[in-house]
């Protein structure tokens, strides 16, 4: 016990990088799915019992090497990032028995080995992310999981895959260099690359607003914004969403762009907020634009999309938008509706992408003229998929009318009437565009090309019911999200000059 | 194919000497410039030079591909495994100093078997991305 319980910081990374490891060495796809399903399922194992001990007694720091911080690496976990640690292994753990039929059907027998040790790995720098109190420590692991991601967008079958991913690793590598950029710009300022450390030294001293730290925000925020494709830096996400096999769309769309927001968050209120009158540079004002931009923009496109991933694809860089818009808000309401949509849009977007999933998996295709009536024939696929739409137009009774009423009461606490108006109004457009789906997949009449189509397997089914069913019951129990995300917003915005 | 008689037998004479040279770097990153990553990137120096003189079977024959595949994996398994050492013996994750009684001498046989792991997987890795090249078109 002696060996655990303290040590869960490291355990919660350096897991998943055995198990990669060991994926690698055996290269057996039966052992690479054994080991990547006992990882996964042990993930939120560990996340879960630091988020206790951290609401209880509060951030648990961990050196590793028992150097001191700032000298040494810092593993630090306080309220928020405990939140997207379970958020992050929790989707995991649950999609993961979706993944050895699917990753059967989609990747090639030689390369599904190889498909475990890259998700494990992606795993691990995500993880690796949130957990990390070092800036420096962040780029590693950024790195780390965005270039097993890259490996596991060109995994896909479609040829086109390999430029999504070609697109995608360019892109990712200008904000990764940008967030690099950033972080020596704070080290030359300040010494240091603890965070903590960079925000006690970045003390109210900085206040003029010298020019080197909005330089350094600058380039954090693009790099990170890149990362998290906040409109109009997106440009990679539908391509690599499209392409990349089912089940690598499902885990990216619920974690990669998530824990990159979590950095963004990091940077604005533990890091720059501390030193600088954030609330007064145009950062925020940047940030609402851009957000309400991405909700209306992305929706719109999303609606005149005939490939059901490309769609939601769309549909994942307008929700992004509602986080950051809650990130731009910047007061308590507005931000703890952008912190519980993470969660909310995490759950809603992984049931919807498996169920498009499944759907591949049954139909071989995914685009809507080929799935009319297809409601009649996967009926508990669909249904589950329905409740993900819901969800999506932020329907009351599912978790994203919680997000959204956060979001609005936020915006009723700043007396932007008119900000409540366009959220409603975004939501108008998903409708529309889920809507359509919706009409063909159930009104339709079914055609003979899927005539044979039929729910998945259990282990496919099983994933896809408990994302939907919490899609609901975040609906109505909120206690777990946004009273958590509550205290997380609470936190952030105590270290606000 | 014809390899050169000449930088047949030069290679085979000096393959021994680079392979002690990188064991050489290896072994002086205790001490000055050296460690694991230079002297993995020697190492796989020694196997590209054999493959680009004698042809691309003999170094197979003498790094087949399943072994090199499997170094990359093997380093880091050891490099975090002398980390969960560190925990197993009641420190911190990567925290050298119960290897030995004396702290300093702990953290340098930690040192020296992290870079061990190291050398594995940058001579590894680099002798597989030459493979993978080499074999384009093969």
């Amino acid at each position: 016990m002696n060996a655990v319980w303290p040590h869960l910081p490291a355990w919660q990374v350096v897991i998943p990088l055995l198990g990669a490891a060991l994926v690698a060495f055996l290269r057996h796809s039966g052992a690479a799915f054994a080991v990547a399903l006992a990882v996964s399922w042990l993930m939120p194992l560990i996340a879960g019992a630091m988020l206790w001990q951290v609401l209880a007694t509060g951030p648990i720091s961990y050196h590793l090497g028992s150097w001191p911080p700032p000298w040494g690496i810092e593993y630090r976990v306080d309220v928020l990032s405990g939140f997207v640690l379970v958020l992050v292994s929790a989707v995991g753990a649950v999609v993961m028995p979706f993944a050895r039929r699917s990753v059967a059907f989609e990747v090639e027998d030689g390369q599904q080995a190889w498909f475990y040790c890259m998700y494990l790995l992606c795993l691990t720098g995500l993880l690796g992310i949130v957990i990390t109190g070092d800036a420096f420590n962040a780029f590693v692991f950024l790195e780390v999981s965005s270039l097993s991601t890259y490996v596991l967008v060109a995994l896909g079958r479609d040829r086109r895959a390999l430029l999504a991913a070609f697109q995608y690793l360019i892109l990712g590598t200008i904000g990764a260099t940008f967030y690099i950029i950033g972080v020596g710009l704070l080290y030359l300022l300040t010494g240091s690359l603890n965070m903590v450390d960079i925000a006690a030294r970045l003390g109210p001293e900085w206040a003029d607003h010298s020019r080197a730290i909005v330089a350094a925000l600058a380039f954090i925020t693009v790099g990170v914004s890149l990362k998290l494709a906040l409109f109009p830096l997106h440009a990679w996400l539908p391509n690599a969403y499209a392409y990349a096999p089912s089940w690598v769309t499902v885990f990216l769309s619920a974690t990669a762009t998530k824990v990159a927001i979590y950095l963004l968050v990091r940077y604005y209120f533990s890091i720059f907020g501390v030193a600088i009158e954030f609330r007064d540079l145009p950062e925020t004002e940047i940030i609402l634009v851009l957000s309400v931009a991405a909700m209306f923009v992305a929706s719109l496109i999303a609606v005149f999309q005939t490939d059901l991933k490309r769609m939601l694809a769309y549909s994942s860089v307008a929700q992004i938008g509602y986080i950051t818009l809650g990130i731009g808000l910047a007061n308590q309401a507005g931000l703890t509706g952008g912190l519980v949509h993470i969660v909310n849009h995490a759950l809603m977007k992984a049931a919807l992408f498996l169920a498009v999933g499944a759907i591949f998996f049954r139909v071989r295709s995914v685009r809507l003229p080929d799935l009319a009536g297809i409601g009649r024939r996967m009926p508990v696929t669909m249904t589950a998929f329905t409740i993900g739409c819901l969800g999506l137009v932020g329907t009351p009774g599912t978790s994203g009318f919680i997000s959204k009423w956060y979001l609005a009461l936020g915006a009723f606490d700043k007396g932007w009437w008119v900000l409540v108006f366009l959220i409603v109004g975004s939501s108008l457009i998903a409708l529309v565009y889920v809507g359509r789906v919706l009409e063909v997949v159930w009104l339709r009449e079914p055609s003979a090309a899927i005539a044979d189509a039929s729910d998945p397997p259990l282990s496919m089914l099983l994933p896809l019911v408990v994302l939907a069913a919490a899609t609901i019951y975040f609906g109505f129990d909120t206690g777990w999200t946004a009273g958590i995300a509550d205290i997380a917003a609470r936190d952030l915005l105590g270290g606000l000059r | 194919m014809n390899y050169d008689l000449v930088l047949r037998v030069g290679t085979k004479l000096i393959l021994p000497f680079i392979l002690l040279f990188a064991l050489y770097v290896q072994f002086h990153g205790d001490y000055g410039p050296g460690g694991g990553f230079q002297a993995g990137a020697i190492a796989a120096g020694m196997v590209i030079l054999l493959a680009v003189t004698c042809g691309l079977d003999l170094a197979h024959r003498i790094a087949p591909q399943s072994v090199v595949q499997r170094m990359v994996p093997l380093g880091v398994l050891v490099y975090a495994g002398t980390g969960v050492a560190g925990i197993l013996m009641g420190k911190n994750y990567l925290d050298y100093s119960p290897f030995s009684h004396n702290s300093a001498q702990g953290h340098e046989l930690g040192i020296l078997v992290v870079e061990a792991g190291v050398l594995i997987t940058v001579a590894g890795t680099m002798t597989s991305l030459f493979y993978a090249f080499v074999e384009r078109g093969r």
